[in-house]
């Protein structure tokens, strides 16, 4: 056991406090927000007493909007559930895909096969930009522009990569004798690998799945070019509350609030998995 | 007439095949392993013996040659279909599995009744003196009991071959030698047939039937551990086996009707009657100039008006004294039973019999012959 002196324990306090502060502090006046109209939001100097409303709720909850300038129709609700439905099966194919590659990388030294990992990892270097221009083209003469398909597909070059290189690590810190010792005892290769190599990498799939979810969940800019209203996420669709006749804080807070809500959720309950995952170099001993 | 259980027919290892770094671990290697007989394979590191163990696992191909179990090819098998049981080095234990779990795992996958793997996995608990850690986790007990769970587990199995990897190296002396005495009986008592990669010739000794002794991924010799000591085939294993290692001397020897004489330069010579030489191989000797002679410690004795040796070193091990002397420019080492009567500086004499001498060709390092008889 180490022994703190107390000054030390006042100081780590508040650099703790400070550091929670700075973080937190956006999320925080965020949420507020959310509970406020564009006029209180708006005044000079601000002030965190209001009487709060749910109306910023309500109204994306509904669908409906009425501003000064007019009834204002959105999908918000839509946009919830597309960005659900996107992320998860992304992260769905991506696992599903990049986690029999992880294992194969990770046990079998195949001519090139570095340069094809390499090659899959130089995917998150590119802007996204740069892929951007050609992919809309060719999607929009094969017919997948505009389709959750073509979107998941994209996806993958957020999603697989980071699973691939993730669920490798975890793959190569099991020492490959566990395995042999259970091929020997009578098992097939694919055996093994159900049996012995997913169950110990799970933490570190776990993580892995976790991180490529909330990555999908933040993409814009693949669904802003790719998505038109009813395919596009919370984060392209957010962008409907910048309107000709003003921004709408109010509603943009709320809809943070509820879009971060999912991710946040997860990464808690996940927290475990994560701390798990990164004491699995305890298998090596 | 059954087929041996294990052979190997000149089985070529290379890593890194048709590449210019390609390293040739296991060259040319023919090996008989036959039913209920335990083999040893011996050599320090990189010697290639894992790699063989390996090969016959299945967890490394084989570059070229056979590899046959009961008489049947299984180079091109899957580990899963060979009908082995391993020991690994690192344990490899499944970590989320009791002690008792991973020992009877194989059981089960062999359709072995639970009452019946129950009774196997308690009776090998017992022998491996780990009953009182079958129910706790393996990160929780400590390598030496990991080390002994791995091999009760690869033992319980019922197996053509049984192949065991540095299965002793994590355990202290006493529970060393008491485990080989009893896994010993266990082997020979069922009839197994088991491989056994070590590089502590104590233990090849103490548990093998035959030793293959193997360096730069030849095999040097395979033979019976009395026949390796008394008659290694060439210079490699004289020196490889015995502890501590054979004395070589590089002599010039020449022979007439009456003398041969073995001179090792410095002025020092041994002379002995031609006559206790056989005649195979004292012809094999007027043929010859330059040889290597190997004296095994244990053979050189200390008598009164020998030939004369300056003492350097005395070692005194608690059971046997290590006397190092100089003789002929060059460090001869001795070995007595009781405590010695030297101090380093003193003069002290040696005799060295004809029987105890390992004539070995100087060139090519091959046996000429062993005390009285040609190799």
């Amino acid at each position: 056991m180490i022994t703190i002196s107390p000054i030390e324990r006042i100081l780590r306090g508040i650099a703790i406090t400070l550091v929670i502060l700075f973080f937190m502090f956006p999320i925080f006046w965020i949420f507020l927000m959310s509970f406020q109209t564009n006029e209180t939001i708006l005044r000079v100097p601000p002030s965190i007493v209001f009487e709060p409303t749910m109306s910023n709720y309500s109204a994306l909850i509904t669908g409906k909007l009425e501003t000064n300038a007019g009834l204002l129709e959105f999908e918000f609700m839509r946009n919830l559930w597309n960005s659900f439905f996107l992320s998860v099966s992304s992260v769905a194919v991506g696992l599903l895909l990049g986690v029999p590659a992880a294992y194969a990388f990770a046990r079998l030294k195949f001519r090139g096969s570095e340069d094809i990992a390499f090659t899959l990892l130089s995917f998150r270097f590119a802007p996204p930009l740069l892929v951007l221009l050609p992919l809309t083209i060719y999607f929009q003469q094969i017919g997948l522009a505009n389709t959750y398909v073509g979107l998941i597909w994209v996806y993958q070059l957020i999603v697989l990569p980071l699973i691939l290189w993730i669920v490798r690590g975890y793959f190569e810190d099991i020492p490959a004798d566990v395995e042999h010792a259970y091929r020997i005892a009578g098992h097939s290769w694919a055996a093994t690998f159900r049996k012995i190599a997913l169950p110990l990498a799970g933490p570190g799939i776990a993580a892995a799945g976790l991180l490529a979810f909330i990555f999908a969940w933040n993409n814009f800019i693949f669904a802003l070019v790719l998505a038109s209203a009813d395919k596009q996420p919370v984060t392209v669709g957010a962008l409907a509350f910048v309107t000709a006749s003003g921004i709408q804080y109010g509603q943009i807070a709320a809809a943070i609030v509820l879009s971060i809500t999912p991710t946040l959720l997860l990464a808690l309950y996940a927290q475990r998995y994560l701390v798990e995952g990164l004491s699995l170099g305890a298998v090596k001993g | 007439m059954r087929p041996p259980v294990l052979e190997l027919i000149d089985v070529d290892k290379v890593y890194g095949f048709g590449r210019p770094n390609a390293v040739r671990a296991v060259e040319d290697l023919s090996l008989t392993v036959n039913e209920g007989e335990i083999v040893a394979l011996l050599g320090s590191s990189g010697c290639g013996k894992t790699s063989t163990l390996r090969m016959v696992a299945g967890f490394e191909g084989v570059t070229k040659g056979k590899i046959k179990i009961a008489g049947r090819e299984i180079q091109h098998l899957p580990p899963a279909k060979r009908g082995v049981a391993m020991a690994f080095e690192g344990y490899s234990l499944y970590p989320p599995l009791t002690v008792r779990e991973n020992i009877a795992f194989a059981l089960k996958s062999q359709r072995i009744s639970p009452d019946e793997a129950a009774r196997r996995v308690a009776e090998i608990a017992e022998l491996m003196e780990i009953s009182d850690v079958l129910e706790r986790y393996p990160a929780s007990i400590s390598g030496g009991q990991q080390q002994r769970a791995s091999l009760a587990r690869a033992l319980v199995r019922d197996a053509d071959l049984h192949l065991l990897d540095e299965p002793m190296g994590q355990l202290e002396p006493q529970l060393r030698a008491l485990l080989r005495g009893r896994i010993k009986h266990f082997i020979h008592e069922r009839r197994l047939t088991a491989i056994l990669v070590t590089h502590d010739q104590t233990e090849a000794n103490a548990l093998a039937d035959r030793i293959a002794v193997m360096e730069e991924g030849i095999l040097q010799q395979y033979d019976t551990p009395a026949k390796l000591k008394d008659r290694p085939a060439n210079l490699f294993t004289g020196t490889f086996i015995g502890e501590p290692p054979m004395n070589v001397f590089p002599a010039r020897v020449s022979s007439s009707e009456r003398e041969t004489v073995f001179d090792l330069g410095s002025g020092v010579s041994l002379k002995y009657p031609a006559a206790i030489f056989p005649p195979d191989l004292r012809s094999r000797l007027s043929q010859e100039s330059d040889v290597c002679l190997g004296i095994r410690p244990h053979a050189v004795r200390l008598v009164d008006g020998g030939l004369p040796v300056t003492v350097s070193v005395v070692q005194w091990l608690g059971d046997q004294t290590h006397i190092a002397a100089q003789f002929a420019s060059r460090t001869l080492v001795s070995v007595i039973h009781d405590r010695a009567r030297f101090a380093p500086g003193n003069t002290a004499s040696i005799a060295i019999s004809a029987e105890d001498l390992h004539i070995f060709d100087a060139d090519t390092g091959v046996a000429i012959g062993h005390g009285k008889v040609a190799a």
